[in-house]
């Protein structure tokens, strides 16, 4: 294929355009999903980012300002701080986090220590608690009021950039630790083998060989944890004190002092090390293919006591911690007066001050919608750019892979300006349950879309031809073929959504009204308010109901795999990663 | 023959060309497929012949000419609308969909009553003899077996027109050879008409009617399969289809004589070429004589260099006299016995006249 078209013949003489094909029955409804598609991409994430763009450059008034609002912005040092202060913050914890976890992944892949299992559902509990239960927990045992603090009489000054950085690491720990041990579980073991019949020392293999092997893990651990915590709100809002970082600076200009101006200017200039690291992360993930080759043999770690002994040390300190962590507030919840009085009630449970149980079912709700209308967009939108080629198919792509560069606090805002406003056929979802939902799908959207777009690469691409030259259409290839076969990716996709739905903060708390209020914003509330152990207590019920739903989730995984044994492949894996990574 | 005439090619070709970008994959290809004719679409990887396929079924649409199937122009028609069945490398069946249901996967849409396409599947199956299957999974059967299925299931709502996109060059040595002829044979049994995509010289020489020997997006040979092995038109040709031993020479005094190194030798061309021209002689290794019945004319004495026992023919590496490139030569395995040679033995050899092929010199 690589010959040069040759001179005699020259390509010119051939027309460009294709003959064109005549549009049958289903051609119709093949363009308009993905005029469908394109519209909903448009609507909801390109029109309201240039909406956060366009108002950074008017004043409070709406008159143009060019760039005044960015002078004033770093102009200000009160305000600039709070660059720097997420950057510092975000490398910080990037660094503690992936080295954390890059320990603890190795001793769950490489060595043969004691519960395993154990270590690993342990280290995931965090995915299931909003980003601010970390910071409440960090507070209830360190805080001013702490028991540590109670018990040592010794005040470690948790309020501030240090309470941030621990909140974060342990909130990110999991996200590290699923990519590590899917980088480190990918490994050839034959590289092992010629490392140690050549006579390398257990030092120069990890160094040439382990480490190698997983830099593409560690680069995406890095990235994934470093916007997670650019971008985070809830652990800094409730940890962070007087120190300020973008997110937070988002929050207070906006609901604090009704500066919308000043709040987009500061999420458009968030915006830039988010969408930084999601392109650099991309750049480096494209050179990643064929490590792995399909004669690669798995390797299978050997008993080394010392290793494995060493490991489950570390393992447990580890573990250990964020069990405490949790057991802190689930006792927290359950206790009169912590660290006074121990003695155990459920009268924290009625949740007085939000109105009962109201957010809690409200974000069930909206989580349970999340995760349907999620799914089936996403995968839907994800097959009409794969397999309906048009000329749209790469535009398409770029506006659904947009979404995970962009902060939750800043998608928050755009749907703030462009729902609420008076007169606009828009408004009718502002302050509804909808518009939640639908900033949801669309702030959770990119991992769905790669999951999707993923699975159905995996599939063989004759098979639309096929059903198109036995005069099948192709919706009904999609269904009787494409869906049942994409099962488990897809439910692993509407997992994602309705989990982080569940505990999502940042892009709702803009959009919340009365009567929609959900559960992680009232533990905000309450916090704020001083009801810190409703707090905690609404914290247990979200994440029950996480792990509940997991738990199903896992029932149903078993019983999906069950059902379509007979027809899969034997080498089909299963994987303990609750989530789908793109 | 005049009933030939009349019937409207299956499928016509007319001035097909295809672009990619700026790499052209189709030069204009004009083409005629009769009713229920085997052709098979022969070349190396990139020459175009499964663009061509692809073409013809409405997966990839041309930059410029016109496909025709049954007297219809169907250039403008989408896959669905242009009735033929196709068979891909992959098989591409169904996973999740049991054999029977795979089978009946055209069937299905139509409004054609149930019993009756159990009855059509139950009957592709028997032609494919995996009746015993109907109720597996494809993960369950052999590649061969899969791609048995694939071939039930292009066939069964009776396409006017079969298309095989290198069908069996996923399977393994043994199962194509078995199941090449089986193709053929129900291809002869429903008189369908039949396009085949291989790069396998082999393969094609054994089933189709027709080959069209493909280079570079043009079609450097079609015709009969005997027509195209036993007078290539190119060295392309010669080398590709089949095996071809090559031999510079210079056109002699007389016609139909050429001189190659010192010695003189006659050839098949009939037509005049002028003296001192620099030809390319071409004989097929089973065509050289050895033995008892090397005769005087085309005679050359070479030493053998390396025997490579092939089962049921031996293929001797004979070196020339001068140092022209090796000459390799197929003898039956029991004529070998017969001729008592060795390595590093001189053996006597005479190239027929008729089977020594001319060409222009090369470059």
């Amino acid at each position: 294929m690589l010959r040069a078209a040759a001179s005699d013949d020259l390509p010119s003489a051939i027309p460009d355009r294709t003959v064109r094909h005549r549009l049958a029955g289903e051609d119709l409804i093949r363009y308009g999903l993905v005029a469908v598609f394109a519209f909903v991409l448009f609507l909801f994430v390109l029109y309201p980012l240039l909406h956060v763009i366009w108002r950074s450059l008017l004043d409070a008034a709406g008159g143009f300002v060019g760039l005044a609002n960015y002078r004033r912005y770093f102009g200000t040092p009160a305000i600039a701080a709070s660059i720097w202060n997420s950057l510092s913050v975000s490398l910080l914890s990037m660094v503690i986090t992936v080295a954390l976890a890059f320990g603890y992944a190795y001793g769950l892949t490489r060595t043969l220590m004691p519960c395993r299992g154990l270590f690993r559902t342990v280290a995931m509990l965090p995915l299931f608690a909003p980003s601010l239960v970390q910071a409440l927990a960090f507070i209830y045992v360190f805080g001013n009021n702490g028991i540590f603090t109670r018990a040592t009489g010794y005040n470690v000054g948790i309020y501030g950039a240090k309470g941030i950085v621990v909140a974060e690491v342990f909130y990110c720990f999991p996200h590290a630790l699923l990519i590590l041990v899917a980088a480190l579980s990918a490994t050839d073991a034959r590289l092992y083998d010629a490392a140690r019949t050549l006579g390398a020392s257990p030092l120069k293999t990890f160094l040439t060989v382990t480490l190698p092997g997983v830099k593409f893990g560690l680069v995406s651990a890095c990235f994934v944890v470093f916007t997670l915590v650019i971008t985070d709100f809830g652990a800094p809002k409730a940890i962070g004190g007087k120190f300020s970082v973008m997110a937070t600076e988002i929050y207070n200009q906006v609901s604090g002092q009704q500066n919308f101006t000043m709040g987009a200017t500061v999420s458009v200039v968030l915006l830039i090390p988010a969408v930084l690291a999601f392109l650099v992360d991309r750049m480096v993930q494209r050179r990643q293919y064929a490590l792995v080759t399909s004669s690669s043999r798995p390797l299978v770690p050997a008993r080394r006591p010392l290793a494995d002994w060493a490991g489950f040390g570390y393992c447990a300190f580890i573990a250990a911690g964020i069990a405490g962590l949790y057991l802190a507030i689930a006792v927290y919840s359950l206790v009169v007066r912590w660290p006074y009085n121990f003695t155990p009630t459920l009268r924290h449970y009625t949740f007085d001050t939000v109105g009962g149980y109201v957010p809690l079912w409200n974000s069930v709700y909206v989580a349970g919608l999340t995760a349907v209308v999620g799914t089936v967009l996403t995968f839907v939108g994800a097959y009409v750019v794969e397999k309906c080629r048009t000329g749209w198919s790469g535009v398409l792509y770029l506006l659904a892979v947009l979404p995970v560069s962009i902060p939750g606090m800043v998608l928050g805002l755009a749907y703030i300006f462009t729902f609420n406003k008076a007169g606009s056929v828009l408004n009718v979802l502002y302050g509804t349950l909808a518009i939640l939902i639908i900033s949801n799908v669309i702030h959770y959207f990119t991992v769905g879309f790669l999951t999707a777009t993923t699975a159905l690469r995996q599939m063989d691409a004759e098979f639309e031809n096929v059903s198109a030259s036995l005069g099948v259409p192709f919706y009904r290839t999609f269904w009787r073929v494409t869906v049942p076969m994409a099962l488990p990716p897809i439910v692993g996709i509407s997992m994602y959504f309705f989990l982080n739905a569940m505990v999502t903060l940042s892009a709702v708390v803009f959009l919340v009204a009365p009567g929609t209020e959900l559960a992680a914003v009232a533990v905000l509330l309450m916090d704020d308010a001083g009801d810190t152990a409703q707090a905690a207590a609404m914290s247990v019920c979200i994440i029950a109901i996480g792990l509940a739903v997991r738990l199903a989730y896992w029932a149903l995984m078993r019983g999906v795999s069950r059902r379509t044994q007979a027809w899969r492949e034997p080498r089909e894996s299963t994987t303990l990663a609750p989530e789908p990574r793109p | 023959m005049n009933v030939a005439a009349v019937r409207p090619a299956a499928v016509a070709l007319e001035g097909i060309a295809k672009k990619f970008g700026q790499f052209v994959a189709l030069r204009g290809i004009t083409l005629s497929i009769s009713p229920g004719e085997f052709v098979c679409f022969l070349g190396p990887s990139g020459c175009g012949k499964t663009t061509l396929l692809r073409i013809i079924a409405g997966l990839e649409r041309q930059n410029a000419g016109v496909v025709m199937m049954g007297g219809r122009d169907v250039s403008a028609l989408p896959p669905s609308q242009r009735n033929y069945g196709i068979v891909f490398q992959s098989y591409a069946l169904f996973p999740n969909l049991t054999v029977a249901r795979n089978v009946g996967y055209g069937l299905e849409t139509r409004s054609v009553a149930k019993a009756q396409i159990e009855g059509r599947i139950d009957e592709l199956l028997t032609l494919v003899g995996l009746a015993a299957h109907k109720q597996k999974y494809p993960a369950q059967l052999s590649g061969g077996e899969q791609q048995r299925i694939a071939l039930a299931r292009a066939l069964a709502p009776a396409p006017a027109l079969l298309l095989l996109d290198e069908p069996l060059s996923a399977l393994d040595a043994r199962v194509r050879q078995s199941l090449r002829h089986e193709i053929r044979a129900l291809q002869r049994r429903l008189g369908v008409t039949t396009i085949m995509v291989t790069h396998d010289q082999e393969e094609a020489l054994a089933v189709a009617d027709r080959l069209v020997v493909m280079n570079h997006g043009v079609v450097e040979q079609e015709g009969a399969r005997v027509e195209v092995y036993m007078r290539p038109r190119s060295p392309f040709v010669a080398r590709f289809v089949g095996q071809m031993n090559f031999l510079e020479a210079t056109a002699g005094e007389r016609a139909g004589w050429a001189r190659l190194g010192s010695v003189e030798m006659r050839h098949g061309a009939t037509e005049p070429i002028a003296a001192g021209t620099r030809l390319t002689l071409a004989i097929r290794p089973e065509e050289i004589t050895v033995g008892a019945a090397v005769g005087a004319e085309n005679r050359l004495v070479t030493r053998i260099r390396a025997i490579q026992f092939l089962g049921s023919f031996t293929r001797l590496s004979l070196a020339l006299p001068d140092g022209a490139p090796a000459l390799e030569c197929d003898v039956a395995a029991t004529a070998f016995l017969g001729l008592g040679a060795a390595e590093g033995s001189e053996l006597a050899l005479s190239l027929r006249p008729e089977a020594l092929r001319v060409f222009p010199a090369a470059g």
